[in-house]
């Protein structure tokens, strides 16, 4: 790294850090308008469409169906009294709501959410300043992609323990150990599912997974994830969604049971938070499942060079329309699988306790390992038994 | 009460029916009766059958396929309604409250009250209170007036006021008038306020029930005085 390329990658890195900040914070504002949404017309009700805003010194109302719903839930948790059990641990209870979100955001830092971008040639008046250099849409290019996925999952336990812990409340006791046992037991379930994906890949790092998937298979289908690993992807899709403590998996929440489990004694703006990193996990849920298992950025049989279709004709695509194109087209995914999230909670009841960890070690953990040995005695079949 | 010792244990069935019969017993004033001094043993849980046992054949076992089926009918019920939004019609079942008037009341709905009318558009009303009276809420407020001109009904309302926020729906107004003068109708008062001093219904609105043929009680014309021995000869009976 020479002197003169440290202040556009400095630029470039905030570019791409700004696009994943305003993208995942939308994401966690809009799903809740989508979760309200959905769950009303599939449930042949209306759904939240009074909020609106009223244009200053006119009376022409916005209510936009409802879109506006969100803004006043967060101006409403921002203007909540902050209320403090009296005997709560100061440092763990202000701290859990942070450990819990910040991981969330963290994860997306290696989720590439585009291909190699060329600013120089993308915008001609910046060619002096960028020269050729290229840069993937990716905020941290790391060659431990996966693992450092995991690492930061599974710093939200401390979170949702800690928070259970400090309230000193026994709601939020039993929602900590609940949520502690929980995101253990289907954390392990979710490695092991994605260690068959390193095997078929041989590589950790989420570029070159997404990078890898752009061929075909028998030169029909895409070169997915999910064609490869059918089983892996419903496995990870399962475990991802009680990774995120979400009906059917809510028994750390449970409101019938525990009030609101580990954050029963959170309010203002620190429950909001809670909130928040959950909508923000859907968000991230997608992108990693679109990432690992959809082909992450492209479409079928895409390239950064353009389209190969199976029929042997080529299209190539230029910068300036690859770019946007693989950027919605990552948006889209994320969003499609975030509804299918949603539609999943709003379908099925909660489990019990000992069902959901039965589950989790009975049914799912042993599915994952057999997935694993198949993948493994597959690969070397594959391998010509090297 | 002496100190009893620990309850033996018995068989699963029949703890709770001891237990109540040594309650019973020491209720009556009785010594309890000495349990039977039999060996302990070991209770071992047992998960209660129920006879109403969900069967599930193992299809519905194995949980993905119903989950499939599960998913397959809310999305079909989503893919409906969102059809029905996406072409200008409305995908659910929902009356916007205030906007609109359900169609469904039921005619004997007990929601906003009326005054009945005379024929000649006064209210029915003679200001006796009873409704007020009889009221478990305390809502009907009325102030009545004197009119000489009318001998048959001298006393009228001059105000007759309901508050709704208070009003419970009861319907008790209505059986306590001896005028039939105030009823309900199927139609709910839309008084939606924040405000709980714009709840109250005058009786401007209360009158606005111009039913063309169900004159609340038709009176009939004035009766003519009776000539000598009529009344002992329609005391007879025809």
């Amino acid at each position: 790294m020479n002197a003169d390329s440290v202040l556009p990658d400095l630029v470039v890195s905030l570019v791409f850090i700004g696009y994943a900040m305003v993208m995942l914070l939308s994401f966690g504002g809009l799903l809740t308008w989508v979760e309200r949404k959905q769950s009303a017309v599939m449930s042949d009700r209306v759904g939240a469409n009074r909020a609106y805003i009223r244009i200053p010194f006119t009376n022409v109302k916005l209510v936009w169906l409802g879109l506006f719903h969100g803004m006043a839930d967060g101006l409403k948790m921002l203007l909540k009294e902050n209320f403090k059990p009296k005997t709560h641990d100061a440092v763990g209870y202000f701290l859990a709501p942070f450990i819990v979100f910040t991981p969330v955001l963290l994860v997306f830092a290696v989720v590439p959410f585009g291909g190699t971008v060329v600013p120089g040639q993308l915008i001609p008046a910046l060619a002096g300043w960028f020269g050729d250099r290229a840069y993937n849409m990716q905020i941290a290019n790391l060659d431990a992609g996966l693992l450092v996925v995991f690492a930061f999952s599974s710093l939200g336990i401390i979170g949702a323990m800690l928070a259970g812990w400090a309230s000193d409340n026994k709601f939020s006791l039993l929602g900590g150990l609940r949520a502690g046992s929980q995101m253990i037991s289907y954390e392990l379930v979710m490695g092991l599912t994605v260690l068959g994906l390193i095997l078929v890949y041989g590589t950790v790092n989420l570029g070159d997974i997404v990078r890898q998937q752009s061929g075909t298979i028998g030169g029909v289908l895409p070169a997915w994830g999910i064609f490869y690993q059918p089983f892996a992807a419903f496995l990870f899709l399962t475990a991802a969604i009680a990774e995120n403590k979400r009906i059917p998996f809510d028994l750390p929440e449970a409101e019938s049971e525990l009030i609101a489990g580990y954050f029963t004694e959170y309010s203002a703006m620190k429950l909001g938070l809670f909130m928040f990193s959950e909508f923000i996990q859907i968000a991230v849920v997608g992108a990693l499942f679109a990432t690992l298992f959809l082909g992450g950025y492209n479409l079928p049989f895409m390239t950064d060079a353009g389209f190969s279709l199976p029929g042997g004709t080529e299209i190539a695509l230029s910068q300036a329309v690859r770019v946007p194109l693989q950027l919605l087209t990552f948006l889209g995914k994320v969003a499609l699988l975030c509804v299918i999230q949603i539609q999943i909670r709003w379908t099925l009841p909660r489990f019990r306790y000992d069902q959901m960890l039965g589950l989790s070690w009975k049914m799912l953990l042993p599915l994952s390992l057999a997935n694993l040995v198949v993948t493994v005695l597959w690969m070397w079949i594959a391998g010509g038994g090297q | 009460m002496v100190k009893e010792p620990e309850a033996p244990a018995a068989g699963v069935t029949g703890v709770a029916f001891g237990d109540n019969a040594r309650l019973a017993a020491a209720k009556a004033g009785q010594a309890p009766a000495a349990a039977p001094a039999k060996p302990r043993t070991p209770v071992r849980y047992a998960r209660k059958q129920y006879w109403n046992e969900p069967t599930m054949t193992w299809w519905e076992k194995a949980y993905l396929p119903e989950i499939l089926r599960g998913l397959a009918i809310t999305t079909g019920i989503f893919l409906r309604n969102m059809g029905k939004w996406i072409t200008g019609r409305r995908g659910a079942v929902t009356t916007y409250y205030p906007e609109e008037k359900r169609a469904d009341f039921a005619p004997r709905n007990r929601g906003k009250h009326i005054l009945t009318q005379r024929p000649d558009g006064s209210p029915q009303c003679i200001a006796c209170n009873m409704c007020a009276t009889v009221c478990p809420a305390k809502v009907i407020e009325i102030e009545a007036g004197f009119d000489p001109n009318d001998p048959a009904h001298p006393k009228y309302p001059v105000r007759f006021e309901i508050d709704y926020s208070r009003c419970v729906f009861c319907g008790m107004c209505v059986e306590a008038c001896p005028e039939d003068a105030i009823r309900m109708q199927e139609d709910v008062p839309n008084l939606v306020s924040d405000d709980r001093y714009n709840m109250w219904m005058t009786m401007d609105e209360m009158l606005t029930w111009r039913p063309q043929q169900d004159v609340a009680k038709p009176y009939p014309p004035k009766p003519v005085p009776l000539g000598l021995g009529e009344s002992v000869k329609r005391g007879r009976g025809q």
